[in-house]
């Protein structure tokens, strides 16, 4: 509870905590099917309708209400973004901190691979995996989560070794406490900050990550709705149906600046030296 | 009557937005003419430290603001300025140009990237307009005058090359480049070794009386200022709570806090206060028996180099600990005095040497009969976790559940190191510096240990909890039969507590014996170094000689073994190696 207080009191916590809560009750709703339409029923008469009462965000070339699928798209965006940054989250906090605490050639082996894999841009990565591996929301979670592992390994390691190092890591091991304990209790623990902030900013690159395979074609098949999709399908009525690009666009917008202007307040709040600063 | 150099008057300093709330100094005064040394004492948090940064008003940096009173200094041309309201054009030429100051960390206070002499000639150029050459000239003669020997070679030496007592005096050097009218000195031995600090204080005295300039030194060891100030000011919670003339302070303290300061605060006495309420007994078995430990370091060569060896860290270590008895180890940092400690303690593996104790598991090299405080408190208890779950984990590393009996005996034990009750429930944070040695001491107390480690356990406390740790050391101590080995540089501290001392230099013992006989007849030259460089109020009269000498590498070619020493003893069990 002191914890989302401390959120809801910081400035910019405020906003981006607002944001992605509205944003998880919209990807539940449009998760779970409830819409204000079917999302992949067509309305013949109504087909490329504007915004109106009947279809809150407008209907697309085949007569689907864009709010709808814009609602089943978030949910589907954020199930591929949330499945894949755990992933990532997971995997890399056990290398990193394997890697920082064994040391020697399983750090230097470790290391050296995601030096490799971060020398690629994400999304050139990302369509690597998929050209190997062929299209569809399994291999995208899969794509997302490699391509965001090293960034994990190396916000744990740098800590991890640093934490390795201090004196009460060394009184556990004068206890003869176990490895496994010094692991969890002793480094993780300590990890939960950096991890933090870390998983909210890596929501927000994998959201646009995801949307940028949708939109090549490679993320989520069609008929099926997803945010990089919409933009796709709607590019090339940018003139005579506006509103299929704006809402879909605007959507991605907000969620990515709501996630980042939450893990800004997150890494403030946790950073002891900007708490303590006078504002 | 010569007017002051400086006049402090009513100095009133607050911090963070509500200035009187959290106001750290309230209301000092004094005076300082030149040549007259000023020693403010007192223990952290009493505003020492922002007096003396006020004078220069480094403090704004920091926060703070001077909110009433003021800093009147007469400068080189005659005329007075009061600092407290100067604009910061003036400040900027007061400070180095008439006000020097050196800090207590010389590691930190030096940029790491740049050559000593660019960094001395820097504040040449800034001051006094010199350039190239002339600046660069100007520079060793700073360094000359700290004596720093090899002046003009040591010019390029980036701050790494250099030790710690080398680099605190080219600070000096680089305060003193443009001949200030008053030096500040915060602390500026406490992060060095005993005899280093002998080295610093003799040749501050020197240049103070070459110079004539005003000194302000600022220490919470009032026995290090006995030998060097003019006049002494005791600090508390942002007051003067007494001041005067140095031999009145010392001799007729008048303040309740001043006797405290001069009572409890452990002062050295040559081994007239070393404990006698313990004798070893023919046929009792040893709680600890080391022989032959050592310690290598292996240096990393490059890969086109081959290594040039390994560090001898600790050298063919031996001694016996009975059962409630206290050896003290002592000696300067790179001694392997800590080296020895965590050998014992399994953290580093030693190439040769036995330890045993009764209850070694030969599986895990672990005894739980063996446990250690570390020196840094702050560091030693990790931060995230509640107190019962940190006494909790030497039980659960022993393999045995956590019950409720397990929380009876950490009641019991946080009530017996005096803690309240309800520390349970609270995280590290929560407690002061000396709490937390106390939660660490109740830690290791857990599993009933026969031996504990004590690596410089209460060096990093404030004096008088200082003082009351060890009474808690010593009460505990007879209360359950502990056997201690306590890792020491501070002979004041190793004088109240331990029986026996061993003397390490260079990773080797070189006098081991009965604590009152080392340190009233030490017989290695290394010892007795030792013991004259420790501060004094019984010997404020004496002088030191300043002394270059450092300790030697310890790198030694691969396969080097030393000579085996020759002992000669000096009755009882008091020992020391015979020198060549």
């Amino acid at each position: 509870m002191a914890f989302l207080r401390a959120i809801f009191s910081h400035p910019s916590g405020r906003i981006g905590g607002t944001i992605v809560l509205v944003y998880l009750v919209i990807a539940l709703l449009g998760v779970f099917g409830v819409t204000p339409h079917n999302p992949l029923q067509q309305f013949r008469i109504d087909r490329l309708h504007g915004p109106s009462m009947k279809y809150l965000m407008g209907t697309d070339l085949f007569g689907r209400d864009v709010a709808s699928r814009l609602m089943t798209a978030i949910g589907q965006s954020f199930l591929v973004a949330f499945a894949s940054v755990a992933i990532a989250s997971i995997f890399g906090t056990i290398l990193g901190l394997t890697a920082a605490w064994f040391g020697r050639l399983w750090d230097g082996l470790v290391m050296r691979i995601m030096d490799v894999l971060l020398a690629f841009p994400a999304i050139l990565l990302a369509l690597l995996i998929i050209a190997i591996a062929g299209p569809g929301s399994f291999t995208s979670i899969a794509a997302i989560a490699i391509v965001y592992t090293p960034i994990f390994t190396r916000v744990v390691r740098g800590p991890a070794l640093s934490i390795k190092g201090r004196e009460f890591v060394d009184a556990a091991r004068t206890f003869g406490s176990s490895r496994r304990y010094i692991l969890t209790r002793h480094l993780l623990l300590n990890l939960v900050a950096p991890l933090t902030v870390q998983v909210t900013l890596a929501l927000a690159w994998s959201l646009l990550t995801e949307a940028g395979l949708s939109f090549l074609g490679l993320g989520t098949q069609p008929p099926a709705a997803s945010l990089g999709l919409m933009l796709a399908d709607s590019r090339n009525m940018m003139e005579t149906a506006p509103w299929l690009l704006i809402f879909p666009a605007v959507a991605i917008m907000i969620s990515i600046l709501g996630f980042n202007l939450l893990g800004d307040a997150l890494r403030d709040i946790f950073d002891p030296k900007t708490r303590s600063r006078p504002a | 009557m010569i007017s002051p150099l400086l006049s402090v008057s009513n100095l009133h300093v607050g911090f963070g937005r509500d200035l009187v709330k959290t106001e750290i100094v309230k209301g000092v005064s004094f005076d300082l003419s030149a040549g007259e040394t000023l020693a403010i004492v007192g223990e952290s948090g009493s505003g020492k430290s922002v007096t003396a940064l006020s004078i220069n008003r480094l403090v704004d940096f920091g926060g703070g603001r001077i909110t009433a009173g003021s800093i009147m200094l007469s400068r080189a041309d005659g005329t007075t300025v009061d600092i407290a309201t100067a604009k910061e054009p003036v400040l900027e030429k007061i400070r180095g140009g008439e006000i020097g100051m050196i800090f207590q960390e010389p590691m930190t206070s030096l940029n790491p990237v740049l050559s000593i002499g660019r960094q001395i000639a820097e504040s040449f150029r800034l001051h006094r307009g010199l350039t190239g050459r002339q600046a660069e000239a100007a520079a060793k003669d700073a360094l000359d005058r700290v004596r720093i020997p090899d002046a003009a070679r040591r010019l390029k030496y980036t701050p790494n090359q250099l030790s710690g007592g080398m680099l605190q005096r080219v600070m000096i050097a680089s305060a003193l480049a443009c001949n200030p009218r008053l030096l500040i000195a915060d602390e500026p031995t406490t992060a060095l070794d005993v005899t280093v600090q002998a080295q610093i204080m003799a040749l501050l005295a020197e240049l103070k009386r070459e110079t004539g300039m005003g000194m302000i030194f600022i220490t919470h060891d009032i026995g290090l200022v006995a030998g060097s100030a003019d006049k002494v000011m005791v600090m508390q919670a942002g007051e003067a709570v007494e001041q005067g003339p140095l031999d009145d302070i010392l001799d007729r303290p008048q303040h309740a806090y001043t006797k405290h300061l001069l009572s409890a605060v452990p002062h050295f006495q040559s081994g007239r206060a070393a404990r006698a309420d313990f004798a070893r007994q023919q046929k009792q078995m040893a709680a600890l028996k080391v022989e032959g430990l050592t310690v290598r370091f292996p240096v990393s060569g490059s890969i086109f180099s081959r290594s040039p060896g390994s560090v001898h860290a600790v050298e063919n270590i031996g001694f016996d600990l009975m059962p409630g008895e206290t050896l003290a180890i002592v000696g300067e940092s790179g001694s392997g005095k800590s080296t020895t400690a965590r050998a014992i303690l399994g953290l580093v593996k030693p190439i040769r040497g036995d330890f045993s104790t009764p209850g070694t598991n030969a599986a895990t090299r672990t005894d739980p009969g063996v446990q250690m405080v570390f020196q840094n408190p702050y560091a030693s208890l990790n931060p995230r976790l509640r107190i019962d779950s940190i006494l909790a984990e030497p039980v659960i590393a022993a393999g045995e559940p956590v019950t409720a009996k397990t929380r009876e005996r950490m009641a019991m034990l946080l009530k017996r190191v005096g803690l309240p009750e309800d520390s349970l429930e609270r995280y590290p944070h929560q407690f002061s510096g000396g709490q937390r040695q106390r939660l660490c001491i109740a830690r290791a107390l857990m599993l009933n240990p026969k031996i504990l480690v004590l690596d410089e356990a209460v060096s990093a406390l404030d004096v008088s909890v200082q003082a009351r740790v060890l009474e808690l050391l010593i009460d505990l101590q007879k209360e359950y039969g502990l056997a201690y080995l306590f890792v020491s540089h501070d002979m004041a501290v190793v004088e109240r507590i331990a029986h026996r001392i061993a003397v390490v230099y260079a990773g080797q013992i070189v006098e081991i014996g009965d604590a009152a006989s080392v340190l009233s007849n030490p017989q290695h030259s290394y010892t007795k170094r030792l013991i004259s460089a420790v501060p004094t109020i019984d010997r404020r009269q004496q002088h030191f000689e300043i002394d270059t000498r450092q300790i030697p590498s310890l790198v030694r070619p691969a396969g080097y073994e030393p000579p085996q020493a020759d002992w000669r003893g000096f009755g009882g069990d008091h020992r020391a190696r015979v020198e060549a």
